[in-house]
């Protein structure tokens, strides 16, 4: 049979079994090994691979968690209505249900726990500017040798366990913990200070875990400063304070910005430092998340909880994301 | 030399910021090798002792779920790695497609997602497809694995992304202009390049894996429970001896394993700087 005919026949039956056969006959296997090496396949490929990784596994959930919130709760498995039914034989009814978002808005729990976790995010970052920065600008300005000794004095602690780095905290701030008894033993105070289960604790331990992730973004940006400049401005008259002010601190923005949001976002959604060291009389949105779903088993509440973080943390991480991408385009 | 070298500030704080980031650590190792259970309370007439560690070694559940976590790091780890750096190559080196932006939001987003809404979503999306189409039926070391390989492939792309920006593409074109088809390019050139930048990638997801709480206890099922699992169900109820030793070993671990990869990297930068001297002189 001619190619044509055999083209024919397969159209013909492409009408019936509609177009994957075409594809099946067009990219058979006999044309596979062909058609991978040449270019544009391999390198549809090599970016389909990862492309349709994320998209089931990061995209997609996304929309089962935005379906669920808009579904109602009911005692069955899975614990949540279908979003649309079959009505008749053609139709789909599809039910929206507001009623779980407008719970949240004006329940007051959810509400204060979003403002406290906001309230715990920022000034944990503030506190992580303030004491990453001037390390950071030491560290930029060492001589090469400490330079990379003080990397991997701020990396180390990164590769050990996030879990036990947390835990170490208790031990020191519990009420017969170390900074009790020593403070104790020196006579400075007489009665230990509850410092567990307070604010001070959460931002010890979320400045504690997420300091690298301020000070390697600075580093990176402090380390490409032209010193000369110092130094004209030195020449000018400028005191160091001022050169300071007036050229360091204005080039170093993108690296702020960088580290401040590397810290805040996930600071936002913390879980286990507020666990483990945090009040227990205000909860951090994270840990609301969490105990809804699994103390309560309300699906769609905590489906709701996360969509309202995500819409609230939608700004910074866009802006992360513009941050991310610019640094390296502008290095290639 | 730079006019703030003077100041004392900078010096304090960052003396300052080492001790607040080594003494919980150095306190939690000093305290392992205390003899009271109580364990901030030192113990001088039974102390230093090694009780904690053969204690911890004899704890079948800390065992079993170390070497689950292990297994599960190596998996995710070796995942991630080749991932990461498909990600990585398509985005420094495939110019712009149609997606590529969503490709790049998908690589970045999760780096900064909270733990709570990547373990969320995972989940459901896992409980979605078991209902659909029956797989994966039921929750365990599987579910745990994919959801690490996808978080911390992000890692491994920024990794090799910022490796592939730092050197530019003259040496694969000069390969292609010799005649050198795209995969051959690819293991010859490119390869050989970043593969220093996949390797700390594959350590990164590794301990990634390893150390991940939050999202494991969404997506795990019975009969999978992970270290830090096991370790957040202990530390919850107070501090612990056995956990103390636990950690010194892990920190211990990992120091040794740093500061040799260092001194490694360092010889490494070394010996190419000499080479390239070296060339240069020849070359005149």
């Amino acid at each position: 049979m001619s190619k044509q005919g055999q083209l024919a026949i397969s159209e013909r039956i492409a009408m019936r079994w509609g177009p994957l056969w075409t594809l099946f006959y067009r990219y058979g296997p006999p044309h596979w090994s062909q058609l991978l090496l040449r270019n544009g396949w391999g390198k549809r490929l090599v970016i389909g691979v990862p492309y349709l990784w994320l998209t089931l596994f990061f995209l997609v959930p996304f929309v089962i968690v935005l379906k669920i919130s808009f579904a109602e709760l009911r005692l069955a498995m899975p614990p949540y209505t279908p979003l649309w039914e079959w009505v008749g034989d053609k139709a789909i009814a599809i039910k929206l249900n507001f009623a779980t978002y407008s719970f949240l808005v004006h329940e007051s729990l959810y509400v204060s726990a979003y403002l406290y976790s906001l309230q715990v995010a920022a000034v944990s970052t503030l506190l992580c500017l303030l004491l990453g920065y001037p390390m950071a600008y030491g560290i930029s300005r060492a001589s090469p040798t400490w330079r990379s000794i003080f990397l991997m004095l701020i990396i180390l602690p990164f590769w050990t366990s996030f879990l036990l780095r947390v835990y170490a905290w208790i031990g020191l701030l519990k009420s017969n913990g170390v900074i009790n008894n020593v403070l104790m033993a020196l006579g400075i105070i007489h009665e230990p200070i509850t410092m567990m289960q307070t604010d001070f604790a959460v931002y010890i331990g979320i400045v504690y875990s997420y300091l690298p992730f301020m000070i390697l973004p600075l580093y990176t940006n402090l380390e490409k400063h032209d010193l000369t400049l110092l130094e004209a401005a030195a020449d000018l008259g400028a005191r160091p304070t001022k050169a300071f002010f007036r050229i360091t601190l204005p080039l170093s923005v993108p690296g702020i910005i960088a580290g401040s949001l590397l810290v805040f976002i996930p600071a936002v959604g913390e879980y286990v430092i507020p666990s483990l060291l945090g009040r227990t009389d205000q909860l951090m949105i994270g840990r609301v998340l969490s105990d809804e779903f699994f103390s309560n088993s309300d699906w769609p509440v905590a489906s709701s909880v996360a969509i309202l973080m995500l819409l609230l943390l939608l700004v910074p991480i866009a802006a992360f994301q513009y941050f991310q991408s610019r640094e390296l385009r502008k290095r290639t | 030399m730079s006019p703030m070298r003077r100041s004392f500030f900078v010096p304090t704080v960052l003396a300052f910021g080492f001790a607040f980031l080594y003494v919980p650590i150095l306190s939690m190792m000093f305290f392992s090798l205390n003899n009271s259970k109580l364990v901030t309370v030192w113990d001088a007439a039974n102390s230093p002792t090694l009780k904690w560690y053969s204690e911890l070694f004899a704890n079948r559940q800390i065992m079993g779920a170390a070497w689950l976590s292990i297994r599960i790091a190596a998996v995710n780890a070796t995942g991630a790695a080749i991932l990461g750096t498909l990600v990585g190559l398509v985005l420094s080196r495939f110019g712009s497609f149609k997606g590529r932006t969503l490709l790049s939001v998908m690589t970045t987003a999760p780096l900064v997602m909270p733990e709570v809404i990547t373990g969320l979503s995972m989940l459901l999306l896992f409980v979605a497809l078991e209902q659909v189409i029956g797989w994966p039926s039921g929750r365990g070391v599987t579910t745990i694995t994919i959801a690490h390989i996808t978080f911390s492939m992000s890692y491994v792309a920024v990794i090799v992304q910022s490796r592939l920006a730092s050197f530019d593409e003259s040496l694969e074109e000069a390969a292609m202009d010799l005649g050198a088809r795209p995969p051959r390019v690819f293991r010859s050139i490119t390869l050989p390049l970043i593969f220093p930048a996949i390797l700390s990638g594959w350590l990164l997801a590794f301990t990634l894996s390893w150390d991940d709480l939050v999202i494991s206890q969404f997506v795990a099922g019975p009969g999978s429970t992970t270290l830090p699992m096991v370790i957040f169900s202990k530390v919850r109820l107070g501090v612990s001896p056995d956990v103390n030793a636990l950690a010194t070993i892990m920190v211990l671990v990992v120091a040794t394993g740093v500061v040799f990869s260092a001194i490694f990297m360092q010889r490494r930068e070394k010996q190419r700087q000499r080479e390239v001297q070296m060339a240069l002189a020849s070359g005149d």
